[in-house]
């Protein structure tokens, strides 16, 4: 530290001889700073903090309003839809029971038209079982008259009929 | 050149020295290195304040928020800590923050004067902010101002004694005020100018001084803030004290 002592006294802070200096300066420094912060920037800052203040305050009211008219419109949607639901659910039962109706007319429709099929049919078929009769009866008298012509046997057609006739009869 | 004289030529204080700036005997009003580097910090705290907040956006650029940011923590200091009516004072008390942030951060600089290092500046600030708020104290309260002395809560036989106690512990507070700023920006910037004194006497070892150096810087850094941040929440406390002097 001896060096230090050849370069000024040990502590610039106590050299008494420049503190009217130092404190000159330092009050004009204040001033100054004191006018600049407190009439241009503190304002200035201020007034840009209180703007985005209410600037925040008013979209976040106004956040707050859609919000409320999203959740409206939210509601509308449910009831819409349910509405919605309920008018599919009818308009399906409507369908429903209509295409029954219809259903049970085809049914209807096709039940007597299998009947009057089958009633037809059934004449037809005793039609064919008369028919059929009566060509056995003829087979069998012609077959009679072959044998009888055969065993020289004299008989008139009429007798050959009755008793071919009764034979039939008495099988059936 | 230090290992041929065998000696270090280490003068840590002088980088405290009042000089004038274009020679001669210092008077009151000679432009010195104080005059240059608070003028600095006059302009360096307008350039924050004025010039970044000047955008006025409504999204502010880095600039402008960080002059928000100071002013909204020294605005909520005051708030916080002397009440809603202390708020008046709030110009001033930002002032005094600017000027000791911004004289703190510029001695940082390498061959910078640190103006806030020297007892004189800060005594006047402390002393200012004493009488500012004695003076408040009596304008506001008359002499209900003295029950700021008077402990109504201690026994009556302590009171006489905790008084004279108070009285003392009031008239230090201009005097801690002021050598705490001072001593802390005075011994940080000695102690950096030490170390980088090994450095060139050091030889192949002159990285360690400059390690040591690299981390007090940091350190310097963290205390120039806190020291302004100190003084300014003192500033705070007294002049809550001066409005409501009751404990």
């Amino acid at each position: 530290m001896a060096e230090t002592a050849a370069s000024g006294p040990g502590m610039p802070q106590l050299d008494v001889t420049t503190f009217s200096n130092q404190i000159f300066w330092l009050v004009v420094a204040m001033v100054v700073l004191y006018f600049v912060m407190s009439r241009v920037a503190l304002p200035r800052v201020a007034s840009v903090l209180a703007d985005r203040r209410s600037a925040i305050t008013a979209d976040i009211a106004a956040a707050e309003e859609y919000k409320l008219k999203a959740q409206e419109a939210e509601e509308a949607f449910k009831k819409a839809e349910a509405d919605a639901r309920a008018e599919a659910a009818r308009i399906v039962e409507a369908a429903k029971a209509e295409m029954q109706e219809a259903l049970n007319a085809q049914i209807a429709k096709a039940d007597a038209e299998i009947a009057s099929k089958s009633a037809e049919s059934e004449k037809r078929i005793r039609e064919i079982t008369a028919n059929a009769v009566e060509m056995v009866n003829e087979v069998s008298t012609d077959v009679t008259k072959d044998i009888l012509a055969a065993f020289d046997v004299k008989a008139d057609a009429r007798s050959v009929n009755a008793a071919v006739k009764a034979q039939m009869k008495g099988d059936a | 050149m230090a290992e041929e004289s065998g000696g270090l030529h280490i003068a840590p204080m002088d980088q405290f020295r009042v000089e004038s700036l274009f020679g001669g005997d210092i008077a009151w009003y000679t432009p010195t290195n104080v005059t240059l580097w608070m003028a600095l910090t006059v302009v360096a705290a307008t350039l924050l304040m004025v010039f970044g907040a000047r955008g006025r956006a409504m999204v502010p650029s880095r600039a402008q928020s960080a002059a928000e940011m100071t002013y909204g923590f020294i605005y909520k200091m005051v708030e916080d800590v002397a009440g809603h009516d202390a708020v008046r004072f709030f110009p001033y008390i930002f002032t005094l923050f600017m000027f000791v942030l911004f004289a703190n951060l510029l001695g940082l600089i390498p061959f910078a004067f640190t103006t806030t290092s020297h007892i004189a500046v800060t005594a006047v600030l402390a002393f200012t902010v004493f009488f500012t708020v004695t003076a408040l104290g009596f304008i506001l309260h008359g002499t209900k101002f003295l029950k700021l002395f008077w402990v109504s809560s201690a026994p009556l036989a302590l009171r006489p004694v905790l008084a004279l106690i108070e009285v003392i512990s009031y008239f230090v507070r201009p005097v801690s005020h002021s050598i705490r700023l001072a001593g802390a920006m005075m011994a940080g910037h000695a102690v950096a100018k030490v170390f980088a004194g090994f450095a060139a006497a050091l030889g192949a070892f002159f990285f360690l001084p400059i390690l040591a150096v690299t981390a007090l810087y940091a350190l310097e850094l963290l205390v120039a803030v806190i020291q302004a941040y100190v003084f300014t929440i003192l500033t705070c406390v007294y002049l809550k004290d001066a409005l409501h002097p009751a404990h």
